[in-house]
């Protein structure tokens, strides 16, 4: 395929698929590890809500109101999980059940009861996105990379979303050690000074603006897939913190890149004429290598004590 | 308008959907109790995610044979063969790999719903065009539902009802202690199994009415709210069967009684209405219990301690102290005993002596154990044993004031 055709169509979808994958993967290798893989699963439903709030509030189809709105609702649900946590002595799977269910089920409310017939919102978008209508019209080659107008027009979603990835790279690289150790032995973590409370949150933040900036390009469907998926596959493959975060990096790229092509061209293959979702194909694909990695991995088995399954 | 929905004079569809939605209310709150006792609540969330392949798949195969691909039962059953793979996949990746249970969960729910979608969107383009009613299965659409299907839904939720009441007692069992019921011969893992397989059905069954994804909330929340009533399994499992199917039909009415109302999402939130409920004024577990109890213990220990003080010729500064003297007529404004505060302060310092005297004692080591600050030593010790130990203190001495 060319250039002329390749840059302005796909390149963008896949650099974004890609930058989103591995934006939400890296916080989930700590939040697999942690046992709190779901938080990814809670995020992705309670955005719904804060998005059809901010659309009520502002009256437009804006993007900062609505990032901001999922991550308010992200926060709404952080600490309502956390209050009938406590208050309830619940526990945290059921509180979590309790929340993200009811707050879905107002986000769908609110968004029935709204007139959005003028504009593109429905819970279908909110679930798979439309990773395949970002594409960069101002370029005509590769010629654009380095062309300042043309630049101009890359779609808003590719910057934010690098930005994120940044962001959390960030996050990842300063708090490196107390990160890792609290993750590992947070009793340890706790002697030696670390917050644990406080970093544990901190992540769970990192982890809801990763999932609202994905959530944004991509739906909520890749960014719990790529929460989980990727880092339990190289949970297979790697004991060190280090390796597993590594592979769980490749196997977020994995999944984008040949989701985002099977999904554009794998029907043409096949001789049909339309594209499937890619958010739906890239999922499929991140489940394809964790299969993988579970019946091949080298450190696939449990070693030392049998934990309670 | 309501009252005529709660009444079931809005029409045919409305009945129907308002007494499908009572039965699956009513067996979703009963099988997810167990779910919610073993602490497994959101495998419902992996197993109800699985059934969106299975129903694609089984519009695909409906309409490949020339039939019409809205078939309930063929979608009900293809839904329920997916949903059993993803329940497969789930457990074997926590029993055979080093992956946690919500690693498992999560990494089934995605793949699976990811799958349907790419799946979903192959349907779109094969230009059916009857492809309209699987939407419906993401949140529920009750507008066209049939005697047919509301019948499937009855018979669904009456036999997995039934089902539950049979295996009830080792699922109980499992849930509380699997180690012991391991020990009695129990077959564990095909309990479990069987727990997961009546989830399923419940799913399956309440995906027309709530849709895959809110169906967690019928197993969960109403679970969760029994168990703020009481401590008793079996009792847990009627309320959370009368909850579910109170907020099943409550739900339905409400949603039939004016337009834009979404059945699914209203069940879903008349149902946390109820769990909201019941967090705040459940007796005991409930948090206006909790603080009421609190404020009774923190007023025991003020007085308490205020009598002591007063026993003692102390100065009270504390002004709830104070207050709560002051209230109970046992001190006057000015911080100094009434009659009945100086008698009540010479039974608390005399008590504490007491105390001190059973602590010093290994033979009332028991009754020591007992002992909190608070508790009055005539509900320990009885008459005889007191006045045995009044004799080592020696006699009475007034208060001096």
């Amino acid at each position: 395929m060319s250039g002329e055709e390749f840059v302005p169509l796909s390149l963008t979808p896949l650099l974004i698929g890609t930058f989103a994958a591995i934006a939400c993967a890296l916080p989930g290798n700590f939040l697999v590890l942690r046992k709190q893989a779901l938080i990814g699963d809670a995020i992705s439903h309670v955005v719904l809500p804060g998005i059809v709030v901010a659309f009520i509030l502002t009256g437009a189809i804006s993007t900062w109101p609505m990032m901001l709105g999922a991550a308010g609702a992200a926060i709404v649900a952080v600490v309502m999980i956390e209050a009938i946590r406590r208050l309830g002595q619940i526990e945290p799977g059921a509180a979590m059940g309790v929340v993200f269910t009811t707050m879905f089920a107002g986000g769908v409310l609110l968004l029935e009861q709204t007139d959005t017939s003028t504009v593109h919102l429905d819970v279908e978008h909110a679930l798979y996105g439309n990773l395949e209508s970002l594409i960069w019209l101002d370029a005509v080659g590769w010629s654009s990379l380095v062309d300042l107008t043309a630049l101009a027009g890359l779609p808003p979603e590719l910057p934010r979303i690098a930005m994120t990835l940044v962001g959390v790279i960030l996050f990842i690289w300063l708090f490196w050690r107390p990160l890792k150790i609290s993750t590992f032995d947070e009793g340890f973590a706790r002697t030696i000074g670390i917050r644990t409370g406080a970093l544990g949150m901190a992540l769970v933040i990192t982890a809801a603006i990763a999932a609202v900036a994905a959530f944004d390009a991509v739906g909520s469907i890749i960014v719990i897939a790529m929460f989980i998926c990727p880092p339990a596959a190289a949970r297979m493959m790697a004991n060190r913190l280090e390796a597993q975060i590594a592979w769980s990096v490749v196997f977020a790229i994995m999944s984008s890149v040949s989701g985002y092509v099977l999904a554009g061209y794998g029907p043409l293959w096949l001789g049909g004429s339309d594209a499937v979702s890619a958010a739906g194909m890239i999922a499929t694909m991140s489940g394809l290598i964790l299969a993988c990695a579970a019946f091949r991995g080298p450190c696939r088995h449990r070693t030392g004590a049998p934990s309670a399954a | 308008m309501l009252w005529d929905a709660l009444t079931l004079q809005l029409g045919y569809n409305a009945t129907l959907v308002a007494i499908g939605a009572t039965l699956l209310g009513v067996s979703a709150g009963v099988t997810g109790t167990f779910l919610f006792l073993r602490k497994r609540a959101l495998v419902s969330d992996a197993i109800s995610h699985a059934t969106l392949p299975g129903v694609c798949l089984a519009f695909m195969v409906l309409v490949a044979f020339g039939g019409d691909g809205r078939n309930l039962i063929g979608l009900l059953s293809g839904s329920a063969i997916s949903a059993w793979i993803g329940l497969l996949c789930m457990n074997w990746l926590t029993g055979r790999t080093r992956l946690a249970e919500d690693a498992a969960i999560g990494a089934v729910l995605s793949v699976f719903f990811g799958f349907g979608i790419v799946l979903l969107t192959i349907i779109q383009t094969m230009g059916v065009g009857r492809q309209a009613g699987l939407e419906g299965f993401l949140l529920g659409s009750t507008a066209g539902m049939l005697w047919a299907d509301a019948l499937i839904i009855a018979i669904g939720g009456a036999a997995t009802l039934a089902l539950v009441m049979i295996i009830r007692r080792p699922m109980t069992m499992v849930a509380f202690d699997p180690e012991y019921a391991a020990a009695r011969g129990l077959p564990v893992h095909r309990i479990d199994l069987a727990m997961m397989g009546l989830v399923m059905a419940v799913t399956v069954v309440g995906l027309k009415i709530v849709g895959l994804i809110l169906i967690v909330a019928l197993l969960i929340i109403p679970a969760v709210t029994a168990r703020f009533w009481t401590d008793r399994s079996d009792r847990v499992v009627l309320l959370a069967g009368l909850a579910g199917g109170l907020a099943g039909y409550l739900g339905a009415a409400l949603s039939a009684s004016a337009p834009n109302l979404p059945t699914g999402p209203i069940i879903v939130l008349v149902s946390f209405g109820f769990f909201a409920l019941s967090l705040l004024f459940a007796p005991v577990r409930g948090v206006l219990a909790a603080v009421l109890q609190h404020l009774k213990f923190q007023r025991r220990v003020h007085i308490r301690q205020g009598l002591l003080a007063l026993a003692q010729d102390q100065t009270i500064y504390e002004p709830l102290t104070l207050r709560l003297l002051k209230r109970a007529r046992l001190a006057r404004a000015d911080g100094v005993a009434t009659e009945a505060g100086k008698a009540r302060a010479a039974k608390a310092l005399r008590d504490e002596k007491r105390w001190e005297v059973v602590r010093a004692d290994q033979t009332h080591e028991a009754t020591a154990a007992l002992y909190d600050g608070l508790r009055d030593i005539e509900t320990v010790l009885t008459r005889d044993q007191i006045a045995e130990i009044d004799r080592q203190i020696g006699g009475p001495q007034g208060v001096r004031s």
